[in-house]
């Protein structure tokens, strides 16, 4: 059993992680698009605001995912009394 | 289960996968040494039909379950990267198979709303939902709500959104079932939908979630050769490299220049004044239809009466008799097919059939006149407001959120929405290429040969339903112009083998992979549906004691009711169905995701509130629907037409939906006393770490 400061900072960390993860997404999902018009320029051979609606933003949505799973599965190993979890 | 056995448990998994590839990539080479040898294309269809449905109704045996941890759950032992493939099949539909590459050809980047919006909702899933729900541990979504929020109110109102959402979505995979059997083997489309809920219904009754996910996964790794192979041929034949998601911007280019140049092109000027002139004419028809077609009917009768005067040929009388059968027989019956023709009529005298340029983001133009920059905004507000609709549905379809309570841990829980996602992109990076590419082939390949001599998928296509692909040389130079071809969305990806230049044994893989995918959403969804029913219905709200045997048994019943009423309806060919499903998202998005976010995240949520926040939010997302979709306002004898809001289309109308559903759980949660302390207790337990 964690100590309840411990548990306390980490669902702070963990209320931070998702505000970043969202604020990525929603930049790659609204923010980009929106201006898809306007990024005509050339990204290795696509006009930019294609490429990033059809690839860039699922490679984001990824980066988002895994980083989010890799980076909170290190906290769990982290913490005290951390081990797998009850099976109802 | 130790993790040791856990880790055996995954490696056993392994072995039986690998041999499973195995043996389906030697049935495919079997099939097409037969193809060589003469085995007609009807029979590969069906080889290929009875062997997947075996296939998944062999798993269902062998996983029969009547325990219900292995029946609604999978025994929660079911490996992060395996839930992946599973939730990916169980996510991807036949309308993601087969109408996003349809829908990309057609629309371009405007498509591209689909991608963005059925991928992206993995992020909130990622970040907001499947840790938790993982954590709570129940068997369904509406257990969640009931347990967080207490009384029967959240739960039952769980089991009747999850029952709208999910019933009209499996009449539509079913439907699709029906449509892909019919054409692959010429077989009956009843018989097809009922071949194919059978197959369905023995892995799904006698295995239940454990059963299910088994299949999933191998219908996931179908789906997936299936979606890459004819892509990746048809990516060698045209720029040389087997990864079209790499390389594909050189066709952009140049199916970007070819735009250009069929738009000034003399002879589709030709044909687009053709049909200028046929728009014109129906309109007038359409202004007064009765007294057009009593015309068109006593012209027609004159011909014909002429022609038997004169002694005409034969053919001649026949022919004549023949158009006169043909006209409509009454008033409204030639409404409808004038203002189809007219409909049609009106996008052929646009340039390029009325598609934009394939790589023009949203119509209309900034900086263009009045008209034209509200074209472009109305196109932009709705490309956004639908990949929300799409994002926040697929984090609150009930039958995907399910898949994370088979998972052993909460970790394997988030690594698993990662796998789910990378599973799901493989396909929906693949998609905007397939459609890229066939663009390419049928502008350059198609538009401009000679009539008679068009590849044989052409015609063989049109016979199967004249709506996939049509050909009509109505300037009769006996050249096909861009603007004489009307091709179906669904036509991209099932004659994708076909275009490629690939045998027949790939169309029926092709096709095997579209079954695959309607069959697992289907299976997932009917599954879904029945643990509602029984699990929250009865046993948790009707007769809370019943023994866990009664328990299975009644979900099997209800499974059994459901995918038969669910099979009759699609047996009767709705029309308008797809309409339905694309509204899904909206309904399940408004319904659920404020509910069980603000469940999760902030402790002040009360019962009451989400009650009323469910309602609101799903009240105005119906209301909205029904009052400006021109099918349900006749439906619902409504007269007139309703303005839209803010230019937004009716299948976004969770964009309306959701932020009131917010909305009113926040002032609702601070005007009622604050939630008892085992609520607490369980947001607390939700948010410890794993």
């Amino acid at each position: 059993m964690p100590r309840p400061e411990s548990s306390e900072r980490y669902w702070r960390t963990n209320i931070r992680l998702i505000t970043a993860g969202l604020l990525l997404g929603f930049v790659a999902t609204f923010g980009l698009p929106f201006f898809a018009r306007d990024l005509s320029w050339r990204f290795i051979g696509w006009p930019f605001g294609f490429w990033v609606t059809a690839q860039g933003a699922l490679l984001i949505y990824l980066l988002i995912v895994s980083g989010y799973a890799w980076i909170m599965n290190r906290l769990d190993d982290r913490l005290p009394g951390a081990d797998g979890n009850p099976r109802a | 289960m130790s993790s040791d056995s856990q880790a055996g448990y995954g490696r056993r998994l392994n072995r039986v996968y690998l041999g499973y590839v195995a043996c389906f990539a030697l049935f495919v080479l079997l099939l097409s040494g037969l193809e060589r040898l003469g085995l007609s294309r009807e029979a590969i269809g069906l080889i290929f039909l009875l062997a997947t449905v075996l296939l998944y109704a062999g798993i269902g045996i062998v996983s029969r379950t009547i325990d219900p941890a292995e029946y609604f759950v999978a025994g929660r032992r079911v490996p992060a990267i395996y839930n992946g493939m599973a939730t990916a099949a169980d996510w991807m539909s036949a309308a993601s198979f087969i109408g996003l590459a349809g829908t990309l050809y057609l629309q371009g980047f405007n498509g591209l709303a689909f991608v963005l919006g059925w991928t992206g909702g993995y992020c909130l899933v990622a970040l907001l939902l499947a840790p938790y729900l993982r954590r709570f541990g129940g068997f369904t979504i509406s257990d969640f709500l009931g347990e967080r929020y207490g009384g029967h109110w959240p739960r039952l109102l769980g089991v009747f959104a999850t029952l709208l959402c999910s019933f009209t979505y499996v009449v539509a995979q079913l439907f699709g079932v029906g449509l892909i059997a019919s054409h692959l083997t010429g077989i009956a489309f009843e018989l097809g939908v009922f071949l194919g809920l059978g197959g369905m219904l023995i892995c799904s009754f006698l295995g239940g979630m454990r059963a299910v996910t088994w299949t999933q996964v191998t219908q996931y790794l179908v789906m997936l050769v299936a979606f890459l192979l004819p892509v990746a041929w048809l990516s060698v034949k045209q720029t040389g490299s087997p990864l079209p998601q790499l390389t594909y911007s050189q066709q952009l280019e140049r199916v970007s220049a070819r735009e250009q140049e069929l738009v000034r092109d003399q002879r589709e000027l030709d044909v687009m004044a053709l049909y200028r002139h046929q728009a014109e004419v129906l309109q007038a028809k359409l202004e007064n239809p009765a007294a057009a077609l009593a015309q068109d009917r006593d012209r027609a009768q004159e011909w014909l009466d002429d022609l038997r005067r004169l002694s005409a040929p034969p053919e001649d009388i026949a022919a004549a008799e023949r158009a006169l059968y043909h006209l409509p027989r009454d008033e409204a019956g030639a409404r409808r097919i004038w203002g189809r023709e007219l409909e049609e009529a009106e996008a052929k005298r646009l340039p390029l059939g009325g598609m934009l340029p394939h790589a023009q983001a949203y119509a209309g133009d900034p900086d263009g006149d009045k008209q034209q920059r509200l074209e472009f905004q109305s196109s932009r507000n709705n490309f956004l407001a639908l990949m929300f609709c799409l994002m926040v549905g697929t984090a609150s379809l009930p039958h995907v959120l399910v898949r994370f309570y088979t998972v052993p841990s909460v970790r394997q829980a988030r690594n698993s929405v990662a796998w789910t996602l990378l599973f799901v992109a493989l396909v929906y990076l693949t998609a905007p290429a397939l459609a890229l590419l066939v663009k390419h082939e049928i502008m350059t390949g198609l538009v401009g040969s000679h009539i008679d001599l068009l590849p044989s998928w052409v015609a063989s296509w049109s016979r199967v339903d004249p709506g996939l692909i049509s050909v009509r040389d109505i300037n009769s130079d006996g050249l096909l112009q861009f603007n004489e071809l009307t091709l179906g969305g669904d036509m991209i990806m099932l004659a994708s083998a076909e275009i490629a230049g690939l045998p027949f044994v790939v169309s029926g893989l092709v096709a095997a992979g579209a079954l695959a995918a309607a069959l697992s959403t289907a299976d997932g969804l009917l599954l879904t549906m029945a643990n509602a029913v029984s699990h929250d219905l009865y046993f948790k709200t009707v007769e809370p004691g019943a023994s866990s045997a009664r328990h299975v048994m009644l979900t099997k019943v209800v499974l059994l009711v459901m995918a038969l009423i669910a099979a009759y309806i699609a047996a009767s060919k709705p029309s308008n169905i797809l309409f339905l499903v694309s509204t899904a998202f909206s309904l399940a998005a408004s319904a659920f995701f404020p509910a069980l976010v603000l469940g999760i995240f902030w402790k002040r949520t009360t019962g009451a509130a989400a009650v009323a926040g469910m309602v609101a939010g799903l009240g105005l997302t119906i209301y909205y629907v029904v009052t400006h979709q021109p099918w349900l306002r006749a439906l619902f004898a409504l007269e007139g037409k309703a303005e839209l809001w803010w230019g937004i289309e009716p299948i976004s109308a969770g964009v309306f939906g959701v932020p009131l559903g917010f909305l009113v759980i926040l002032v609702v949660s601070w005007l009622t006393p604050p939630p008892p302390p085992q609520a607490q207790a369980l947001v607390e337990r939700l948010r410890r770490p794993a």
